[in-house]
């Protein structure tokens, strides 16, 4: 799904919810990856301009979880340790939004290319 | 956009969420709450969130700059109900949340910004002397 305004950040909220629910993750890993969806999906509307959400079920053997993947073709991340730094903000956020996202999912993959644009893809596992 | 509404009881000013928060409700509620303490003179805010889902970076700094604005207009901020998954998710978040006083309820929040706005004040005026009646 598009992100291209406020309204989508939500949307994609209420569909990693979706998504948690139908693999059964706990009301903590439910409300910690659509907490890290909702960081993710706004940085890709303000810092990378707007860009694309896709979130999916998937599987490991007999595991199952949920997958969100986030792509803008914005100006990308100079320095990817600073930004995964706590606390260290490009001026318009607390400086959280990724390193906080890191902190409550499974796995977190980070692509950027300065001038390309900038791809995070996170997944929670069901325990 | 969907706003946040704003209740008055007594002196204290009561903003339940039960709407999924957008960026621009967020702001906008910022906004009609400095409008609302500054317009009713409120010695308190309420920000019931036990409805809430989920709060991320953004609406918790939404809570710390509530918390400022209402101080500069001498009223308290309580933030109350908030769920245990979201209070584990925020912390390892990390966001801190220092300087917003939280409870376990309404009523005790209810209950702290009496006695913070007596300490202030003196004792409160029969109005605000149990914002809890006026509910009953």
């Amino acid at each position: 799904m598009p992100i291209t305004e406020d309204g989508d950040v939500v949307r994609v909220r209420q569909l990693a919810r979706n998504y948690a629910q139908q693999v059964a993750l706990s009301l903590v890993d439910q409300t910690k990856l659509v907490t890290a969806t909702s960081e993710l999906a706004r940085n890709t509307l303000i810092y990378g301009g707007g860009g694309v959400a896709h979130i999916e079920i998937v599987a490991d053997g007999r595991r199952r979880g949920v997958r969100a993947s986030f792509r803008d073709e914005g100006p990308g991340i100079p320095d990817v340790s600073l930004a995964l730094a706590d606390g260290w903000s490009s001026g318009k956020g607390l400086g959280l939004g990724l390193s906080g996202a890191r902190r409550l999912v499974d796995e977190f993959d980070l692509d950027t290319e300065v001038g390309r644009g900038t791809s995070v893809t996170v997944v929670k596992w069901k325990r | 956009m969907e706003r946040v509404p704003i209740l008055k009881i007594g002196g204290v000013l009561l903003v339940s969420i039960q709407i999924d928060l957008q960026d621009q409700s967020v702001l906008a509620l910022q906004e009609d709450l400095a409008e609302k303490i500054s317009t009713t003179g409120a010695h308190g805010v309420v920000i019931d969130i036990s409805a809430v889902e989920i709060v991320d970076s953004f609406i918790g700094r939404m809570f710390a700059t509530i918390a400022s604005i209402s101080q500069l207009f001498d009223a308290d901020t309580v933030v109350v109900g908030m769920r245990p998954a979201v209070a584990i998710t925020l912390v390892e978040l990390g966001l801190t949340l220092g300087g917003v006083r939280t409870a376990l309820d309404l009523e005790r929040g209810m209950k702290i910004l009496r006695v913070l706005g007596e300490q202030r004040r003196g004792p409160s005026s029969d109005e605000d002397a149990d914002p809890l009646r006026a509910l009953l």
